[in-house]
């Protein structure tokens, strides 16, 4: 199986995507995985929402496409979007390059922290990803 | 359902190919970057497994006027060694397949017929062509590469195959290809130069391995269907079951050079003068995105971009332009809408955006 990038500090999505707590958790910082990047190839485009745009825990709340194919983004957690990462407009290929920095997608506040509970960590979705393999 | 395979499917998978069931076969989309592949396709060469195509033969003293009454183009006409491109049409005048026409010998040649339609065009053609015509369908039999771009020519020279430069575009010869019996024709569905060549199913695991080894200082790359599509598609070459299907008129897709037009030429011929006698309905237009994202396959095509606008149309292929870096597609519209320099509406998940229409193919690569 291929190896995946899976940082220690970040959890993640059954959606892959991960989430990192900034400013002591009152921010959650949102990207999609590695393997999410490798599996979907050349992302060409990205459609994220609006900053102050009230975003729900598992609903779409944006779009990525590769060459091939279309996919939602999940909200991993209801809050507040504080920020995006408009330079995806331009660069959408900074999600295959750099997922986890420059290939960010959002920033969310005002989250309640238990639902950060339900995220798995690092080990538990490399889990996850292997027994979707099979 | 299981899925079939071709003969290369061990070579994909250790290639690392990430395979994808199309028209029931199970195939590398991509080996890594489709932008890649297509780039290498372009610049240099790229290597494809299009096995899963079908190749049906007709031969005997009457396969030729068989074949004649079947397709839209002409076929007495072609020389042996030569190849054309037609549809094989029905009474309605609705397109059955798009195939290439091989020309073999003067009483023998067979049609290059697309993966999912192979069924459907065998009993077509064993229905409409007489005992003595000898339809045989060969597809299981025979394996299918594409090597197709600027460097493609080099790559044939280094296992052997060197005098496949001197064929003409649309022609074809029996050559060794890696010590392997071959036909190499030159012909493709990249827009770039190229080859297609036939073996046996048994010896194309010899070639692709001798291409790829010896391609690999030429810049040679494996491409899967991904960039095979996004390639087509930059050249506007349509894909059965996008811009044709059994309703689509050979004229509204713009195909009419591909077409005799004298009536009863052919299954379908009379049916499609009367549809060209109409006024017509819808015609192929080629757009480009001028607003962000990706017009895909379905979606729909809107009158203007005010609320409320009606559909008027579907978008039939699209994709990101590697080559231009904007979103191109192809979709039916009402024949005013398809002038060019024309404004159309695509709607992308509720969103209306803007497209051009502009001149096809949409990419002029070097043949």
């Amino acid at each position: 199986m291929a190896d995946y990038d899976l940082p220690d500090e970040c959890l993640y999505t059954e959606h892959d995507e991960w989430v990192r707590m900034e400013m002591d958790g009152a921010r959650l910082v949102v990207g999609i995985t590695d393997y999410a990047q490798q599996e979907l190839g050349d992302i060409v485009y990205v459609e994220l929402p609006s900053v102050a745009e009230e975003v729900r825990d598992g609903q779409p709340f944006g779009v990525i496409e590769s060459v091939k194919a279309v996919s939602d983004l999940y909200s991993p957690a209801t809050g507040t979007v504080v920020a995006v990462n408009e330079v995806l407009a331009d660069r959408p290929e900074l999600v295959n390059e750099d997922c986890y920095g420059e290939g960010w997608l959002v920033a969310i506040e005002g989250v309640d922290a238990e639902v950060l509970d339900s995220l798995m960590d690092a080990n538990a979705y490399r889990k996850y990803v292997a027994s979707r393999a099979e | 359902m299981s899925l079939r395979r071709t003969p290369l499917y061990d070579a994909h998978v250790a290639l690392g190919g990430r395979m994808v069931e199309f028209a029931g076969f199970d195939m590398p989309v991509q080996y890594g970057s489709i932008l890649e592949e297509h780039a290498a396709v372009r610049e240099r060469v790229g290597l494809f497994d299009v096995s899963h195509m079908g190749q049906i033969h007709l031969s005997g003293p009457k396969a030729v006027e068989a074949a004649e009454r079947l397709v839209s183009c002409p076929v007495a006409s072609l020389r042996v060694g030569r190849v054309r491109y037609g549809l094989l049409c029905n009474e309605e005048g609705g397109v059955v397949d798009d195939v290439t026409v091989y020309r073999v010998a003067d009483d023998a040649l067979f049609l290059c017929v697309n993966a999912a339609n192979i069924e459907k065009d065998y009993r077509w053609l064993v229905r409409h062509a007489p005992a003595e015509a000898g339809v045989r369908n060969r597809s299981d039999e025979t394996g299918l590469l594409a090597l197709q771009g600027p460097a493609s020519g080099d790559v044939l020279a280094a296992v052997g195959a060197g005098a496949a430069a001197e064929l003409k575009r649309f022609a074809f010869a029996s050559l060794e290809v890696a010590g392997v019996a071959a036909l190499v024709s030159r012909t493709g569905y990249t827009g770039s130069a190229g080859f297609e060549i036939y073996a046996e199913a048994g010896d194309c695991a010899a070639v692709f391995s001798a291409l790829l080894d010896k391609g690999e200082a030429l810049g040679l790359r494996p491409a899967g269907l991904g960039a095979r599509d996004t390639l087509r598609l930059e050249a506007a070459l349509p894909l059965y079951g996008h811009e044709l299907d059994d309703t689509t008129s050979p004229l509204e897709a713009g195909l009419g050079r591909f077409v005799k037009r004298e009536a009863g030429g052919f299954i379908g011929a009379e049916a499609i003068e009367r549809r060209a006698a109409a006024p017509a309905v819808r015609q192929l237009a080629g757009f480009e995105l001028e607003g962000r994202g990706v017009a895909r396959a379905g979606y729909p095509i809107l009158e203007s971009a005010d609320e409320g606008a009606r559909e008027v149309g579907t978008v039939t292929s699209g994709a990101p332009s590697p080559t231009l870096g904007k979103s191109i597609g192809l979709g039916y519209v009402p024949p005013a809408l398809a002038e060019l320099g024309g404004s159309l509406t695509i709607s992308i998940r509720g969103r209306g955006v803007q497209a051009r229409v502009v001149a096809t193919p949409f990419v002029v690569a070097g043949r």
